[in-house]
């Protein structure tokens, strides 16, 4: 549905964007990953058509944005970073305003109620956008973008300055939005790419890092098992007698976390909690707590844009 | 094109700016007129309308200062360039509100006409054409305002910029008439913003002048979108 090739984007000094591709299918829902200023936004801006690029296409249902802009901005719903509002208008004036700007053909006043109802703003439509508070502004900004039921939506970072029930709703309505239309999110949060998306693409630098089915990306990174220990007994010996045991491959000193216990991190290629079990019943010592430590989608998103990953190398 | 031309047009009375320039219109042709031909007894207003062309060097960078400039500063640009409007429909809706604004004010000549049939016959054809020829007359000082607005992102610096560059226009008489040197009086009083609406406030309408105010517009309509669309790619 949407196809985005190699797009490049040079502010006055540096890349924006470096050589961007990614695809979205129809009636999915990607999200668009990446710390704050790594890209995300001019990337929507291009697509949206509201920005150019120095090199690369955009193709939305086979039609190039820059060759027929009007054709692809009939199907994209937007909405930017910052609500595009006019301050001075009520909310239902506004819409009015989006909706016929749109272009849109189908009953006005029927589509106005329906996506005020989704986003649950009717109870403001006569009140002047000036004083709303940020999240009816949000969600009005979100309304503007449903307008016409348009098969593609662009939302840039959509649950900013909401209440956190207010998160939870619009993310619903994001989810079931999904089933029939084909949507692109963008995120700092991870969690709440993790809660909504079906398709992961990370972007750091305005380089894309990975691109990954949300599913896939959670057990990915793990590369290594890690244990969390608590022993008690004498810190070196415990350490070397770790250090022997077959498969370890690292042992991290944590430090003392009670008197005379201490934490080790254990990092090992395979499962080697039996191991170690017997190697310490043998010994003096005492194992007080084994914990596996799971690697979460945050510890590999860290992992990503710090860098450290080996998916960046694979990649490369 | 007309969503955008309706929504700016209103705007103008959402805010004190669309009221201010009426009455700022209304109070000096009011002014004009009492003192030009209901005190002196004449029912001639061609005096009034040579007069009212400094006003609206003043009152036109207000109608235009915000056109564009509004529109980047709070970001609703993204809804105009992300929607299936070209630039080029974008711009002449904007024009076409302020101009339709400034058109507005023109029917206080109306009023003055009726005002002055109680006393004498008002020569009609003549204040008709005044508002035509101020229209567009108008247009061309409107379009450099929006052309102005598009360059920067506070209306107030486009006021003020607008503003000066029509005093710098309506200077061109006064400093033709202090060079010596020839070419440079004849270019002067070819451009000259004055002279041509002098012809419109006697009631003369000629096609060239029309011509040479309309072209001066469309120049700056299309600078206009050449900046926007150059935005793009910064």
């Amino acid at each position: 549905m949407i196809e985005v090739k190699n797009l490049t984007k040079v502010y006055v000094r540096d890349k924006a964007l470096d050589d961007v591709s990614f695809t979205v299918e129809k009636g999915s829902i990607l999200g668009f990953l990446g710390p704050n200023g790594a890209g995300k936004s001019t990337t929507m801006n291009i697509i949206t058509g509201y920005l150019s690029c120095d090199s690369g296409s955009v193709l939305v249902d086979g039609h190039d944005i820059f060759e027929e802009p009007a054709a692809v901005k009939k199907m994209i719903g937007y909405l930017p970073e910052i609500p595009p509002l006019y301050n001075d208008m009520t909310v239902r004036k506004y819409l009015e305003f989006m909706f016929r700007l749109k272009k849109i053909r189908k009953p006005m006043n029927e589509n106005i109620n329906k996506v005020c109802r989704l986003v649950k703003i009717e109870d403001v439509s006569k009140r002047i956008i000036r004083n709303l508070s940020k999240g009816y502004r949000q969600r009005v900004g979100f309304a503007q973008a449903l307008l016409g039921d348009p098969e593609i939506l662009i939302l840039d970072e959509p649950t900013v300055g909401l209440d956190p029930e207010q998160i939870v709703e619009i993310r619903k309505l994001i989810r079931d939005l999904g089933r029939e239309h084909t949507i692109i999110l963008s995120s700092h949060l991870l969690s709440e790419v993790q809660a909504v998306c079906d398709k992961i693409v990370i972007i750091n630098h305005g380089k894309i890092v990975t691109e990954e089915l949300t599913s896939s990306l959670t057990k990915t990174g793990a590369s290594t098992e890690k244990l969390l220990l608590l022993i008690e007994g004498k810190r070196q010996a415990v350490s070397s007698l770790l250090m022997k045991t077959d498969g370890v491959v690292k042992v991290t000193d944590r430090g003392e976390a009670e008197k005379g216990c201490f934490e080790f991190m254990v990092e090992s290629r395979r499962d080697v909690r039996r191991l170690i079990f017997k190697a310490f019943a043998k010994s003096e010592f005492n194992i007080l707590s084994m914990t596996p430590s799971q690697k979460s989608l945050e510890d590999t998103y860290m992992d990503i844009i710090t860098g450290k990953s080996e998916i960046r190398e694979e990649k490369k | 094109m007309s969503a955008i031309f309706k929504r700016d047009f209103a705007s103008f009375f959402t805010s004190p700016v669309g009221y201010a320039v009426i009455a700022g219109f209304m109070f000096f042709s009011g002014i004009f007129f009492y003192v030009q031909c209901l005190y002196v007894g004449t029912s001639n207003m061609s005096t009034v309308f040579q007069s009212m062309f400094f006003i609206v060097l003043f009152l036109i960078p207000l109608i235009t200062m915000r056109t564009i400039a509004e529109d980047k500063k709070q970001k609703t640009d993204q809804a105009l360039l992300t929607s299936p409007v070209s630039i080029p429909s974008i711009v002449v809706a904007k024009f076409l509100s302020a101009l339709a604004l400034f058109a507005l004010c023109l029917c206080s000549y109306l009023i003055e006409g009726i005002i002055l049939s109680f006393y004498a016959k008002p020569d009609w054809s003549v204040i008709i054409g005044n508002v035509f020829g101020m229209t567009v007359m108008a247009s061309s000082f409107v379009a450099l305002g929006v052309f102005i607005s598009s360059v920067t992102e506070s209306p107030m610096v486009a006021a003020v910029v607008s503003f000066v560059i029509n005093v710098l226009i309506s200077l061109f008489d006064t400093i033709s008439a202090s060079v010596t040197w020839e070419p440079l009086t004849n270019l002067l009083n070819a451009i000259s913003f004055q002279k041509k609406y002098a012809n419109f406030a006697l009631g003369l309408i000629s096609l060239s002048d029309v011509v040479f105010f309309l072209s001066i517009a469309a120049v700056f309509l299309f600078l206009t979108e050449r900046v926007i669309s150059r935005r793009r790619w910064a």
